[in-house]
Order: structure tokens, then C-alpha cells, then sequence
């Protein structure tokens, strides 16, 4: 058996940012792996754990820095690593379409059995790309998963989804099929130091537009970002200045006179 | 071709809030178009639901009946169909969990460009849309050059739809063999039940990534104690497996609606704030002065939690 998990390095804004043009400025950037996306990781290691002869291959796209993310997932489990990336994606302003075309390419060169990917990127926050590639490649699939089981013989998946309000959806979802992966399905493990060693000789294959099949009219994209800005503050809230214990009896004195505090 | 389709959310014989929502978000986009408002409900009761939408702004309704409950199939598979007899500019769908597990198929099989989790949508010559980055620390602008679009809807946003209308109801002929789909929804579970109920706590005392480690939860256990309050949390905290899942307030939690509602090292994500902006009075100690949380807050320190927390504890002893 062979699973897929699409990871992507996402970009986190410092406290005190500025915008330059339609972006945060890249010195007030941090870049990691995408927190749902570490769960996707774990979900596919634990199932090569269970099983025998589970082969687990992440896939990204991102330009060269993104191998720093990719080594974690190495690092954790993951067998080995494709990274899709030229100078035609690099110049591409890549939409939920875009992103499909390209990973769909990477499933018709791996031809896995079942592919994970997170809820959403932390991020830009679209939340798309897993069901829309799982409806381009024709598998079937399953949005907002935190909890899964698999029959032993890899046919079907018994998954939740966590539905608003503390209610989940218990589904069947037959295999191959794509999952996306939402936080507390389990707990990520950290790399070991044995485990980041062994990553650096794990192989990360790069692969460009043309390498897949594609040419540049995959990556075109008809949505632009055109704007940029902080949201104005709405907060008309009365702070408490001062030092802590200052603070703490100034918040205090308001819980007192709510009544909320039995004394 | 100016119309508008928008596609309503139910659960359980529910219409859910955010389709009367959809139906504003709806309504002013067809005016920016110059077309009309169509409004799909499928499957379980629609004619009862088709009855509950009946709203002001609605041009036409029309119901697929089809299975009791959502499938991403049906509802993918029913859009695409109602999207090409109709042939709209737009299609609105919400982002909800269930937007999330179908829409994205829908603007795949219609091959048109797909714009998730709008806050605000604009058409001057083409659509204009308006979504949150980075965690909600920023906002940006979105402009798709490509007609018909498909577009997700945050709940919340627009303001519900409530006035109702005569509205012309269409029983839309859409043939689905639920036995023939690949995901089978088997029932649901309630989560989260337990010995306390926060939902009908007066006072919560709610944690969030801003305590770090697992063992500092005893400084806030401290506080519940002193103050009698009830300890509650953000989902970051429910995930590391630190506190119970019927502690969890948000979207995918419980909603509350305390007297006092204290967000401790909480950024004040929307999902979270979905599940308690109920509360009569909030307040927030964050040390991130930027924090969205900030936004909704009555009462406000930006201070270390670390400091604070113990002086109020002071406060109580």
C-alpha cells in the first residue's frame, strides 16, 4: 500500500508586522510545517506502523527553503518526498485549480492507495484542495476527519467528521479515497534525533512542470490578490494598565461587582 | 446570464443560520449583477425547509429530494446539475463543514475558479472578494477574471435574512442512488459529554495555546478554584489531550453564554469566538495587543499571564 500526504510549508505572521504591497513583508515571516498537515503526517506513519509494506510519500509544492519542512516529515516517519517546483509555478499565483492539476500529476506518477492531507492551510485558509483533487483523480473522500479506522484489508475507512456545535458524522468511505486530516485525530510525535539523521539521507525527488507533463497553462490562475490591510480594530474594551498586580486588582474589582465570584 | 445560486445548509431537520445568511449575501450580490436569487435546498424535508426559506430576496426555491441527511455526492452532484440548467454567474455555497466537503468538488467539475471563506464579496466588472489571512491578522482582496465563480460564505458575516415571502418553489428532477456513493453516512455522535456542562456555567475561566505546557494548567485550576469558577478551554488545548473535549468552546465545541467569560492567553480565532461572543461580559489578558480577541472584549489586559494570573489568585486568597 502506498498513501500520499500533501504537506505545505505555511507562513506565520510575527506579533508586529507591515505589509509591503500585497504581502507581509518576508522579515516578519516564519515559515513551518502546516499544522494540520503534521497530523496528516502521523495518521499515514501509524497506519505504516500497523500494516506491512505501507510505503508513505509526501508531497509538496514549494520552492528549495521548503525542504526544511519536508526533512521534518522525513524526519517523522515519511519514507521519502516529492517537491514540485520551477521558475513557471514560482511565478504563478497558485489557486485551489492549480494546486489540483499539480498534485494530480503526482498521483498519476505514484499511484497511491490512499491519500491524506490537511483540513486547511494555516495560512491562506481556502480548505479546498483536498476534495477538489479527490473529485479530479476520482476517488472517493471525506472533508474534516478526527477520527479514523481502517479495515484490515484496506477496502474501507470507518471515519468521523467533526460536524459545528460537538457533533460528528460517522462515515464509511470506501478506498482508494482521499482524507483531510483535522486537528486532535491524534498526536503528532516529535522527531527524534535518530529520526532527523536519518532524514538527511532520505530521498526528496524535484519535479518541474514539464517533468509531470504539464506546461504553464496548469499553473495560470484567474484569481489575483489585490489587496492587502489590517482590519481596523472594532476593540472598545477598557484596559487595565499598570504593573500585574495592579492589573489583577483593577480585573478584580470587576469580577466583585459582577457577582460572579463566591468569596 | 446575472444570477445568483445559493446553496442552503440544514442538519437534522434543521435549517442552519448560516442559510438565511446566504440568502443576504445572495441577495446583494444578484442586485451588484442585476439577476436574480435562486436557492437550492436538497435533500431530507424540503418542502418543509423550502417553506422555512421562504424569504424576502428569494426569486425562486428549488427542492431536490433526495436521501435524508447530507452526502457530499448528492449535494456536489445536485449543484452541478441545478448550476447548469440555471446557468448563473455565481454559485454560494457556505463554508461550512459540510461546505467544505462538497463545494470544492463542485468548482472542480464546473471548472471554475473557486474563492473559499469570503467575508465580503463586491461586483464591478468582475467579482471582488474579501478574505481573512495569517490567522485573521490581516484582510486581503481577491479579484477572479474569470465568470461563473464558485464561492464559499463564512458564517457570521452577513446579517440573516428573516422577513419572509411568497416565493415560487421548483421541485428540481435530480436522480442519486445513495447506495452507489463511496462515503455512507452511518449516523452521528454528540461529543463532549461529561460531568460538567460548561454551557450552563455563569462563570468560565477559559485557557488557551498561551499556557504552553501541560502542567501549567494548575495556575489556572488554581484560579477556577479560588473564584469558583468553571474551567473551560480553546481547541489548541483539547487537541494536546490537556483538558476533555466537553471543556472545548467554539464552532466545533460547545457554544456558552456565561455572565463573565475570562479568555486567558486565548488569540480569539473566529471559530472560537463563534462559541462565546454570546457572553454578557468578556475579558481577555493576551500579550499580543493585536489580538482579535481584543476586538470583542470588554475588559482588556495586554500583560503576561504568568504575572497576572497569580496576583489575581492573590486577589481571591
Amino acid at each position: 500500500m502506498k498513501i500520499l500526504v500533501t504537506v505545505k510549508e505555511v507562513a506565520e505572521a510575527a506579533d508586529d508586522f507591515e505589509i509591503e504591497g500585497t504581502d507581509i513583508g518576508e522579515q516578519f515571516l516564519e515559515y513551518d510545517l502546516n499544522e494540520w498537515d503534521d497530523y496528516a503526517v502521523e495518521a499515514a506513519v501509524q497506519l505504516s506502523e500497523t500494516y506491512d509494506d505501507v510505503e508513505v510519500v509526501s508531497a509538496t509544492i514549494g520552492p528549495e527553503r521548503s525542504e526544511e519542512t519536508i526533512r521534518m516529515a522525513l524526519a517523522k516517519g515519511v519514507d521519502r518526498a516529492i517537491r514540485v517546483w520551477d521558475d513557471d509555478v514560482a511565478a504563478a499565483d497558485l489557486d485551489v485549480a492549480a494546486k489540483t492539476r499539480l498534485f494530480a500529476a503526482v498521483v498519476e506518477e505514484e499511484e497511491p492507495d490512499l491519500v491524506l492531507s490537511g483540513v486547511q492551510a494555516a495560512d491562506d485558509g481556502f480548505g479546498a484542495t483536498g476534495v477538489s483533487l479527490a473529485d479530479e483523480i476520482g476517488f472517493d473522500w471525506a472533508a474534516v476527519v478526527n477520527h479514523l479506522e481502517t479495515e484490515d484489508d484496506l477496502s474501507l475507512a470507518h471515519v468521523h467528521r467533526e460536524l459545528e456545535g460537538g457533533i460528528e458524522e460517522l462515515t464509511d468511505v470506501d478506498l482508494p479515497a482521499v482524507l483531510t486530516i483535522q486537528t486532535g485525530l491524534n498526536e503528532p510525535r516529535y522527531a527524534s534525533l535518530r529520526g532527523i539523521r536519518q532524514a538527511q539521507s532520505k530521498e526528496i525527488a524535484e519535479f518541474g512542470l514539464a517533468d509531470l507533463g504539464l506546461d504553464a497553462d496548469a499553473v495560470a490562475s484567474p484569481i489575483s490578490r489585490t489587496g492587502m490591510y489590517e482590519p481596523e480594530t472594532e476593540s472598545d474594551a477598557t484596559y487595565f494598565d499598570g504593573a500585574a498586580d495592579e492589573q489583577a486588582a483593577e480585573l478584580a474589582a470587576v469580577l466583585r461587582e459582577k457577582g460572579v465570584v463566591s468569596e | 446570464m446575472s444570477d445568483v445560486l445559493a446553496v442552503a445548509d440544514h442538519r437534522r431537520g434543521a435549517v442552519r443560520d448560516v442559510s438565511f445568511e446566504l440568502v443576504r449575501a445572495g441577495r446583494e450580490l444578484a442586485d451588484d449583477l442585476g439577476g436574480e436569487l435562486h436557492l437550492a435546498v436538497i435533500a431530507g424535508d424540503v418542502d418543509e425547509f423550502a417553506d422555512r426559506l421562504s424569504l424576502a430576496g428569494v426569486d425562486a426555491i428549488h427542492t431536490v429530494e433526495a436521501g435524508e441527511e447530507f452526502n457530499h455526492d448528492l449535494y456536489a452532484g445536485a449543484t452541478v446539475a441545478l448550476f447548469e440548467e440555471l446557468g448563473p454567474t455565481a454559485v454560494l455555497m457556505p463554508n461550512s463543514v459540510n461546505g467544505l466537503d462538497y463545494a470544492p468538488a463542485v468548482a472542480n467539475r464546473l471548472d471554475v475558479p473557486l474563492v473559499a471563506d469570503a467575508v465580503d464579496l463586491a461586483y464591478d466588472d468582475g467579482l471582488e472578494a474579501t478574505r481573512e489571512m495569517y490567522g485573521s491578522k490581516v484582510e486581503t482582496t481577491l479579484e477572479v477574471s474569470e465568470e461563473p465563480v464558485a464561492v464559499t460564505v463564512r458564517g457570521g458575516e452577513w446579517p440573516a435574512v428573516e422577513e419572509t415571502a411568497d416565493v415560487p418553489v421548483d421541485a428540481f428532477e435530480y436522480d442519486f442512488d445513495e447506495s452507489a456513493s463511496g462515503a455512507r453516512v452511518q449516523g452521528f455522535q454528540e461529543v463532549g459529554a461529561g460531568d460538567v456542562d460548561i454551557a450552563d456555567a455563569e462563570f468560565l475561566v477559559s485557557i488557551g495555546r498561551g499556557i504552553e505546557e501541560e502542567e501549567n494548567l494548575e495556575l489556572i485550576e488554581e484560579l477556577a478554584e479560588v473564584t469558583g469558577a468553571t474551567m473551560s478551554s480553546s481547541r489548541p488545548i483539547v487537541d494536546s489531550g490537556w483538558l476533555p473535549k466537553n471543556r472545548q468552546v467554539g464552532q466545533s465545541g460547545k457554544q456558552v453564554t456565561p455572565d463573565v467569560y475570562l479568555a486567558i492567553g486565548i488569540s480569539g480565532a473566529v471559530q472560537h469566538v463563534a462559541g462565546m461572543k454570546g457572553a454578557e461580559t468578556i475579558i481577555a489578558i493576551n500579550t499580543d495587543p493585536n489580538a482579535p480577541i481584543f476586538d470583542i472584549a470588554d475588559y482588556g489586559i495586554v500583560g503576561d499571564l504568568f504575572d497576572v494570573v497569580p496576583a489575581l489568585i492573590d486577589q481571591f486568597e
